[in-house]
């Protein structure tokens, strides 16, 4: 795949360029997601509004991109792997943008827990492992996008499953938490939901590269628990 | 996203036609080689390819159109069913293969006759006498065509007087009157605009209900629009034959991708 050159250099300058800039959006969104990590143990103030602020450029680049494939698809009338080129980019970018919100979302609670005082307090260790566990999951999807490479989608859809047991695992400790000491609760609730975003990270991380599966080799490979098939 | 399973779609379906190792020369040229595909009934199967690969060559094999020309020479079977007629049999009258298999080509080519009569040439042809019969299928046929609306309070009036795509139509008209067995289409909206365009293809896809249909296109849009299996030829090799709705998302060969996406040349 991408050997050989359109007859339209246009074209090729056209895809390219969309793929470029859905990595740069990729970046975009895990620096989101890394910063808002951040700001739950640094307590930086206007990080945490940095980064609820800068979800609207990851806003603004998912309608760009989506507008420059239906460019794409109205003036070239993709086919074949360029069409599930087009086709995936459509959905990577929905991943994108949620995760993004993810991102958000978890600086909403930093912000939240840092007003309530209860930062000392807040049982963060588990967390912190899940959600580098997330983001390598993301930087992997992306890198697998960029080099049309399977081995390492396939890499990260097994990973989710991990993942999702680390978020059991967090769910668990949380709920003996709140049980011991009932004046922990809300703080002990805002974690379940960072908790639960940094999860949900993981889940788009995994369907991008089940995306990247079908851009090489035209096979749908969601919901079916059947990542290698055969050709 | 789900990829459509050849096998499972062809298990119910009969072929009109077997193509079994053709290969043809112009002279000592061989423009085609080695073809050989099933074309199922009442199904629409595309010929796509670049100029020169020799898909209008396979097309006209169907109804001996290189029989025109001397020095031509068929090497292979095209068999026809349910009676397995071998059309290139040496044996068999060209006129006889013509009467089963009916052709629309790129240009709009009505006669230089009535509208009526455009349509009522080929059963004249075939010794039908009968007015009320001819008159019968003149109508039947302008019906098929979606023609007869358009055009019934005129049907004296010279064909030229009709638009491309109404003449195009009619050409289809004519081919239909004789009941073909299967239709040959080459490149039959290449000289019309999108909307005449449209309603060709609309009226392919209502055709295949009474007839087998082979088009040849060079718009590969239109390929995947209107028909079921797709062949793509190159250099007078058919390189791969399949399930339209398959081939335009996941080809198999190589070349056929470069073709499909643009990246030939």
């Amino acid at each position: 795949m991408g050997i050989s050159e359109h007859a339209s250099k246009q074209y090729d300058l056209d895809l390219d360029s969309i793929r470029s800039r859905v990595l740069q959006m990729g970046g975009l969104v895990e620096s989101q997601i890394r910063r808002a990590l951040d700001a739950l143990g640094s307590a930086d103030r206007a990080a945490i509004d940095d980064v609820i602020a800068g979800d609207a450029r990851v806003n603004a680049m998912e309608v760009a991109l989506d507008e420059d494939c239906s460019q794409v698809i109205v003036k070239r009338q993709p086919a074949a792997n360029d069409l599930r080129m087009i086709f995936a980019i459509a959905k990577t970018v929905t991943d994108l943008e949620r995760m993004g919100d993810e991102a958000q979302k978890i600086a909403r609670m930093a912000k939240s827990i840092h007003e309530r005082g209860t930062m000392h307090a807040a049982p963060l260790v588990e967390v912190r492992h899940a959600s580098e566990h997330a983001l390598s999951m993301l930087r992997r999807a992306l890198d697998a996008f960029a080099r049309l490479d399977t081995t390492t989608a396939e890499e990260v859809i097994r990973d989710d499953t991990r993942l999702d047991a680390e978020f059991r695992s967090v769910l668990r400790q949380l709920i003996t938490y709140m049980m011991e000491d009932p004046r922990t609760i809300s703080t002990a609730l805002e974690v379940i939901w960072i908790a639960k975003a940094v999860e949900r990270i993981g889940d788009h991380a995994k369907n991008m590269a089940e995306y990247v599966i079908y851009i090489v080799k035209g096979t749908d490979v969601r919901h079916t628990g059947n990542i290698s098939p055969t050709e | 996203m789900s990829a459509p399973d050849m096998q499972m779609i062809t298990e119910t379906l009969v072929a009109k036609a077997e193509v079994r190792n053709l290969d043809f020369y112009y002279g000592d040229y061989r423009a085609l080689k080695g073809i050989s595909m099933p074309v199922y009934e009442h199904q629409v199967t595309a010929l796509i390819g670049p100029s020169g690969c020799g898909k209008s060559t396979f097309l006209r094999c169907f109804n001996r159109m290189h029989d025109l020309y001397p020095g031509n020479r068929y090497d292979g079977q095209i068999v026809l069913q349910p009676d397995n007629a071998d059309l290139l049999a040496r044996d068999v009258d060209p006129i006889e293969v013509r009467m089963r298999i009916g052709m629309v080509f790129q240009k709009p080519n009505p006669f230089p006759k009535s509208i009526f009569e455009n349509v009522a040439y080929g059963l004249r042809v075939r010794g039908e006498t009968s007015r009320r019969r001819i008159e019968e299928k003149v109508e039947q046929a302008l019906q098929d065509a979606a023609l007869f609306e358009e055009v019934k309070s005129r049907l004296q009036e010279p064909a030229y007087n009709l638009s491309g795509g109404q003449q195009q139509r009619l050409c289809i008209a004519r081919a239909l009157a004789t009941d073909p067995e299967l239709l040959l289409f080459d490149e039959p909206t290449s000289a019309l605009d999108p909307i005449a365009t449209a309603s060709i293809e609309e009226l392919i896809h209502d055709l295949k209900t009474r007839v087998t249909i082979l088009i040849v296109t060079h718009n590969m849009q239109q390929a995947a629009r209107v028909s079921d299996f797709t062949a793509y030829m190159y250099l007078g090799e058919m390189i791969e034959y399949g399930v339209t709705d398959e081939l335009f998302i996941k080809p198999k060969k190589k070349q056929t991708e470069d073709y499909i996406t643009g990246r030939f040349g």
